[in-house]
């Protein structure tokens, strides 16, 4: 594109902030990975500052981190089961991680690193693979007859058991795709009302300004949501896996 | 027809998937608000599930705006 400078999509650009080339790979520290070491040193930094006092009536700080982690197992305990608690740490650092990607993504002229495929495919990849391999752990080969529905006649089961591998193998992609474009539509819808702002002046500008201001909550909402439910999601293929219920 | 024309009348196609997003979300909502007001006990129980059903339907409008970029940047 010719005007690539003034395009919604600018903020999305990756820089390289330090190069570093290992035997002819790439592996520069980008703008993207400044911002996953500074989600990480956040969620780090809240839950040591928290936890710190450890006192039996828990100030305000001390309450949120306690929150989050009875909000994680509770989820955890509803859909998957007391089964599910020894991976409680991997979907807790999951949900915090893309929260506070998301949120940190929020703040002006920050970098969104949930809004690359990649960086969520790579996170859905490993719950898919994490899974399978929970699966096939627990039940062996057991595991196969999870893509077998019961009570079906036979002349309907070659169909459905593609059907049901095809649904399986689907599931990182819907899984990612879904964070991923709805970080990017959202900061794409927001730099988009936020041109018409500019464009309209003073005058006119007021009625965009308004309304940017309330997708701006609209996308907080999002950004919490769309953590809920990708951690959701990575519970519910746990349950899959562990308890093989359809 | 001039290949950039094509390209924009297929993004332009691509928002049609809308319509259904629209009817789902509309649905969701409407269940929730019906059930609500002939159990308000329960309400607060499901808003959870409504929630994620709403996060689920939002998910197929933003494949379908997927469809819509890649014709418009890839191709």
């Amino acid at each position: 594109m010719a005007e690539a400078a003034h395009s919604p999509l600018e903020q999305f650009k990756i820089a390289r902030l330090f190069e570093i080339h290992v035997g002819g790979v790439d592996v520069s520290f980008t703008n993207s990975a400044l911002f996953m070491v500074i989600a990480i040193a956040a969620i780090t930094a809240f839950l040591l500052i928290a936890t710190r006092q450890r006192a039996l009536v828990p100030t305000r700080l001390q309450s949120m981190a306690e929150l989050s982690y009875e909000f994680i197992a509770n989820m955890i305990r509803d859909n998957v089961g007391t089964a599910g608690m020894k991976y409680f740490p991997f979907i807790f650092s999951l949900f915090m991680f893309i929260l506070f990607c998301n949120l940190i993504g929020m703040i002006p002229f920050t970098f969104t690193v949930t809004s690359h495929i990649i960086v969520t495919f790579t996170m859905a990849l490993v719950v898919f693979v994490g899974v399978t391999i929970i699966g096939f752990a627990r039940h062996g080969l057991h595991f196969l007859k999870f893509f077998v529905p019961p009570g079906v006649p036979m002349a309907l089961l070659p169909m459905l058991v593609v059907i049901e591998v095809l649904s399986y193998l689907i599931r990182p992609v819907s899984l990612s795709v879904r964070l991923f474009a709805n970080m990017t539509a959202g900061h794409t819808m927001l730099k988009v009302f936020g041109g018409f702002v500019v464009m309209l002046g003073i005058l006119g500008g007021w009625a965009p300004l308004a309304f940017v201001v309330a997708l701006t909550g609209l996308e907080v909402l999002i950004a919490v949501l769309q953590a809920y439910v990708f951690t959701i999601l990575t519970c519910i293929y746990l349950n899959d896996a562990v308890h093989m219920h359809h | 027809m001039d290949p950039a024309a094509a390209k924009l009348i297929g993004a332009g196609l691509a928002t049609i998937a809308l319509a259904g997003v629209g009817v789902g979300i509309g649905n969701i909502f409407g269940s929730f608000v019906s059930g609500a007001l002939r159990n308000p006990a329960a309400a607060p129980k499901v808003f959870g599930n409504v929630l994620l059903g709403f996060a689920l339907t939002e998910a197929i409008a933003l494949f379908a705006l997927l469809i819509a970029l890649l014709l418009l940047f890839v191709f």
